[in-house]
């Protein structure tokens, strides 16, 4: 038997279901921006009013209902700051080996590759428990017990576990952007070096590296406004309630934005009053992550100016 | 530059297989056969570039002023400061012109400004490319054509005045103009400079080269003279390739 010939018919339509698709996935576009834009303009307006020079340069006072966040915003980018000293040298030096030591098919890199994707996939308030009792309870006891004679100096939550834990976090992301950025950079230029008696170090830290440096950096950025923004994982290593003073040392307590947030909408003993200092707050920690997705884009931007004169 | 029972496996499969050859002093030396032959595989093992692809095994001697170049102990990052290599598409650093050149000279560990300058303008001339590029040293030499940056390439690569140069078809992504430069670059520094030149095009080999050789399924089929190579070669499969019955 043959199969039935197609009809011999021009008018009317058999795209019923390209119709129906492009609704679909229209919808879900419609609705995520109509997300975005509540969320943002919400924030946006109910901030704005708060958001004046002395929100952001002053302390808070009367019980957290008045007066600013800007120990918060030390705090925030102390904190940042540190993690990415901590997280950047660690994720490009172990994308460095992935990508131009490890053999693809060797163990070790096998290895690294799953524990890379698992540490990206645990939850941030487990890290923020593993910040707890490895830094503060190990390192930090063993270091006081080693150099201050048992007094509690390191063994308790401060800035440098909250920043370390939060390094750990970003990590992942820092390691598979960096390494996406090098193995993009073309071998011709990797041969060129080295037919031209560069050792493998030159030509990492002379070609590759500088090819390679608008991914890193974007990526890296990314992962660091994503890391700004935590909470969890500091809760217990170190982000404090409330400071009448700076930390000034890296075994200092701190105050974040993002836990600053929690406490006004939690703690507060008037909601009504502490409203407006809320608004202002999450106002603040969006316009910091989006500073940075701001320069991540400029970089980004900027590299595919550069690699477009190369084609 | 002379190798013997020159053998190269990825990982099973035999890409050559026993080739012998003599790569004359100051002459240039045209490898020609059909696409997958070997010749570039062959190029490469001539400065260790073999050892950087994974799975790669070379057997058999090849050497250098008499020095065996896969000798114990020999660093191959050294056979490339004496052997240079030019590649099939251009591959200039995303720096300037000036710096693609000094590159080689700085990774060597020179350091006088001075004389990097002047051996920077001596490759460049040597290349051909001074006078096009003398006035925009700093720019980047991305913003060459395809052309100059393979003659970029070149200064490059001579900048750190080696005694071999080999050449992985240099000119097969250039237009005629541009070829034609290369060619004549090639053939003004033959007597100056070992070059081992691989190409798919038999007129330029027949232009450039003092001596040819064939290579066929990883085997070198004959070597010789270029002109006797074209005119009486002394195996069939040679005979079939250069009048085009296959390849």
């Amino acid at each position: 038997m043959s199969a039935a010939a197609p009809p011999r018919r021009l008018v009317g339509t058999v795209r019923h279901g390209d119709r129906a698709l492009q609704t679909v996935t229209l919808g879900s576009v419609v609705l995520i921006l109509a997300m975005l834009v509540v969320l943002l303009g919400d924030v946006a307006l109910g901030g704005a009013r708060t958001l004046t020079w002395e929100f952001l340069t002053a302390a808070p006072r009367d019980g957290m209902t008045a007066g600013g966040v800007f120990p918060a915003i030390f705090g925030t980018v102390a904190l940042t700051l540190l993690m990415t000293l901590a997280a950047v040298p660690a994720g490009v030096a172990t994308a460095i080996y992935l990508t131009e030591f490890a053999s693809t098919e060797s163990r070790l890199a096998r290895l690294i590759r799953v524990s890379v994707s698992n540490l990206a996939g645990v939850p941030s308030i487990v890290f923020g428990l593993f910040g707890l009792g490895f830094f503060i309870a190990t390192v930090g006891k063993a270091i006081d017990g080693v150099a201050f004679g048992g007094q509690p100096t390191y063994g308790k939550p401060c800035l440098l576990w909250s920043s370390l834990t939060l390094a750990i976090l970003t990590l992942p992301v820092v390691v598979v952007a960096t390494e996406e950025a090098i193995l993009a950079v073309p071998r011709e230029l990797r041969d060129g070096s080295l037919a031209l008696g560069a050792t493998r170090m030159q030509t990492i830290l002379r070609v590759v590296l500088p090819e390679a440096m608008g991914g890193i950096l974007t990526g890296t950025i990314l992962a660091v406004s994503r890391g700004a923004g935590e909470v969890a994982p500091i809760l217990f290593t170190g982000v404090a309630y409330y400071l009448p003073y700076l930390p000034s040392h890296l075994n200092d307590p701190f105050m974040s934005l993002g836990y600053h947030v929690y406490v006004l909408a939690t703690q507060s003993p008037d909601v009504d009053r502490t409203k407006p200092l809320l608004y202002g707050t999450a106002l603040v920690l969006l316009i910091l992550t989006f500073l940075l997705n701001l320069a991540a884009i400029w970089i980004r931007s900027r590299t595919r100016r550069h690699s477009r004169a190369a084609a | 530059m002379r190798a013997r029972d020159l053998c190269v496996r990825y990982g099973q499969k035999v890409a050559i297989k026993d080739v012998d050859i003599d790569v004359h002093t100051n002459q240039v030396l045209a490898l020609i056969g059909p696409s997958g032959c070997g010749k570039s595989t062959f190029l490469r093992s001539l400065n260790r570039m073999n050892d950087t692809v994974p799975g790669v095994s070379v057997t058999g001697h090849v050497d250098l002023d008499g020095e065996p170049i896969y000798g114990p102990n020999v660093d191959p990052v050294l056979v490339r400061r004496r052997v240079g290599m030019v590649f099939q598409r251009s591959n200039p650093f995303p720096k300037s012109i000036f710096e693609n050149v000094a590159y080689g000279l700085r990774i060597a560990g020179m350091r006088e400004r001075d004389v990097i300058a002047e051996r920077v303008e001596r490759a460049l001339r040597h290349a051909a490319l001074w006078d096009e590029v003398k006035d925009r040293l700093p720019e980047s030499g991305l913003g060459l054509s395809g052309g100059q940056q393979q003659r970029l390439c070149i200064a490059r690569a001579l900048a750190v005045e080696p005694e071999v140069l080999l050449m992985d078809e240099p000119a097969s992504a250039l237009d005629p103009i541009a070829t034609a430069k290369i060619e004549d670059l090639v053939a003004d520094l033959r007597g100056e400079l070992t070059i081992v030149i691989v190409t798919h095009n038999m007129q330029q080999a027949a232009r450039v080269s003092q001596r040819t050789g064939f290579f066929y399924m990883g085997r070198l089929v004959e070597v010789g003279e270029t002109s006797q190579v074209f005119t009486r070669p002394r195996e069939r499969e040679t005979e079939d390739y250069i009048t085009g019955r296959f390849g």
